[in-house]
């Protein structure tokens, strides 16, 4: 029996753009309208142009900002944060890794006191404990036990997103929430990271929303796809199910926008060339 | 594995790297201590601050007089090099027959006072109201921006000098009234480095992981914005002793005989050609304590901004 980790009904996020002296305000609906369901241990990838909604559902999910209408549940339990302030037990289900490895980590806390920052706010366990812990997680996302007192502009792109990854997984969370984690990283790097991230899935039975808007990426890791287009979900189903049989006419320009590289597809392009 | 770091991390950072665990208040004083003797005029300027903080702490024992005893007969000496000076009288005496010398090692009191209690009471006012102003936006925001607007709006002396007129005159009242006028240049710094990271990612992250809005603030958002905040109260160190130094003049701070280098220097205008020893001397304490403070700021923030570091 699987069990829900996520659901959002009619989640609807609006932002209002104040009128100016001149001219009434403007109304933009960034999201319209997303409904989903994600079950423990499965990856689901949000995919979609710039602009589309993704990182405000991410920010949403994340329980950063809240839902203009409609029903967030996490673990069952339904979540609003414009009522009642977040407990450290529902906020520690939920974490994201964000897209830009060198703004999401402060340049002035070595990587220790990142990676025990969320336990000094969310639990109590004595100094000793914390360091143990920091020092295994940071192990286990391949970096080194002397990475520990180093401050983050002394790391590579990967390795801090290595330990963006790290400092997510400190709380033990149910759902992490991956906003375009490889997105600003060089290709093999890219495999190195999506590797770790599959290996911490399958160890600690970890539920990802993924968000990219790199198919292949998408291909590679996702269970089930959702494409956005302008707020809505235009596409949703299982990663087969979308990659073979696109429904929305979005959705079959975005798959043969998608550069190929084979050799089959470029002999294919010479032909046509020549011809 | 392509993401294991092989660089060497150079003689500091491994102090407190490799196995060794626990991280010593010692070690990160080594650490800093280590980048800020990497510049030359911070250290030097840290070593002539020292010698000024020295010659305050023990002007009693080393002063060759009273700072406010005057002796007949040697108005206005020359320094002792030149015909006229005696060695008793080093720097030679004002238009009263004060020691000069005397009174410039009693001034370094008044004017290191005055600069530490305007920058610290200015610097503590300023970060809190930026801090509120600029993470919490929206109308306190515009309240308190307004009213730093409006005090920046006024002529700083002049507003320091109504405020020592309704506190009335003195040493202590000039010092709140300067701490007063000086406040906004913080509050606005404060503000503008906060809002600037407050959209940083690392204090989402810092949000999501459950900090609350005091933790965030002071832990997450403030150790970043220190940088301008160091140069500026740096910078207004100077700014303080010589608005101290102007309301003494004007005969609303120092009261005479205070040996405040500010007041020395006003009290000696009226000398200027005849004796220029005067006003060259605390001209130069002012000038000399000044300096040294502002190589000493600028060494402070490149040790403390790790994004200067070498690594």
């Amino acid at each position: 029996m699987s069990e829900i980790v996520l659901e959002t009904r009619g989640i609807t996020r609006d932002y209002h753009i104040g009128g100016g002296l001149f001219g009434a305000g403007r109304t933009i609906n960034a999201l319209k309208g997303i409904d989903l369901t994600l079950e423990k241990g499965k990856t689901l990838a949000i995919v979609g142009e710039s602009g589309c909604g993704k990182s405000t559902l991410a920010r949403i999910i994340t329980m950063i900002d809240a839902p203009t209408s409609g029903e967030l549940l996490i673990d069952g339990a339904k979540v609003d944060i414009t009522k009642k302030r977040l407990d450290s037990e529902m906020r520690r289900k939920v974490q994201i890794v964000f897209q830009n490895p060198y703004g999401s980590l402060n340049p002035r806390q070595k990587i220790g006191d990142v990676l025990m920052e969320p336990l000094i706010i969310n639990e109590n366990v004595p100094e000793a404990e914390r360091r143990e812990r920091a020092m295994a997680m940071l192990t286990k996302v391949g970096l080194q036990p002397e990475h520990f007192n180093r401050y983050p502009h002394m790391f590579s792109g990967g390795q801090r997103q290595r330990i963006a990854i790290a400092r997510a997984l400190m709380l033990n969370p149910r759902l992490l929430v991956l906003d375009e984690p490889v997105s600003a990283l060089d290709l093999s790097v890219q495999a190195q990271v999506l590797n770790l991230l599959a290996d911490l899935q399958d160890e600690f039975g970890l539920t990802f929303v993924f968000i990219s808007h790199d198919l292949s990426v998408v291909r590679y890791i996702a269970d089930e796809v959702m494409v956005m287009y302008f707020g809505e979900a235009v596409e949703y189903g299982t990663r087969d199910e979308v990659f073979q049989n696109p429904q929305h006419d979005y959705t079959k320009t975005l798959f043969a926008a998608t550069p190929r590289a084979d050799v089959e597809s470029i002999r294919k392009r010479l032909a046509a060339k020549a011809a | 594995m392509a993401t294991t770091n092989t660089k060497d991390p150079n003689a500091a950072v491994g102090l407190e790297g490799g196995t060794v665990i626990a991280v010593t208040r010692r070690a990160r004083l080594a650490e800093f201590w280590y980048y800020f003797s990497q510049n030359r005029g911070a250290v030097i300027g840290l070593y002539i601050f020292a010698a000024i903080v020295v010659i305050a702490v023990l002007a009693p024992l080393i002063a060759p007089h009273s700072p406010s005893v005057q002796n007949r007969g040697a108005f206005l000496l020359p320094p002792a090099w030149e015909t006229a000076g005696s060695w008793s009288f080093i720097l030679g005496t004002d238009a009263v027959g004060r020691d000069l010398l005397s009174r410039l090692i009693y001034g370094a009191r008044f004017s290191l006072f005055i600069g530490v209690v305007v920058v610290s009471v200015a610097v503590s006012v300023g970060i809190i109201v930026g801090l509120v102003a600029g993470y919490f936006r929206g109308a306190i925001d515009t309240v308190i921006m307004r009213m730093m607007d409006i005090i920046l709006a006024f002529p700083s002396l002049l507003l320091a000098l109504v405020l020592v007129a309704i506190l009335g005159p003195g040493l202590v009242n000039a010092m709140i009234a300067i701490a007063l006028v000086q406040q906004p240049h913080y509050v606005r710094l404060t503000r503008a480095a906060v809002m600037g990271e407050k959209g940083r990612e690392y204090v989402t992250a810092a949000r999501v992981a459950g900090a609350s809005n005091l933790r965030l603030m002071f832990k997450t958002i403030l150790p970043n914005c220190t940088a301008p905040l160091i140069v500026q109260a740096a910078l207004s160190f100077s700014t303080a002793i010589l608005d101290a130094a102007a309301l003494g003049f004007l005969g609303m701070g120092a009261q005479p005989p205070t040996p405040e280098w500010g007041t020395m220097l006003a009290e000696a205008r009226e000398f200027i050609l005849r004796a220029w020893w005067v006003v060259t001397f605390p001209g130069l304490a002012i000038l000399i304590t000044v300096l040294a403070i502002n190589l000493m700021g600028d060494g402070l923030r490149d040790a403390l901004d790790p994004k200067l570091k070498r690594s």
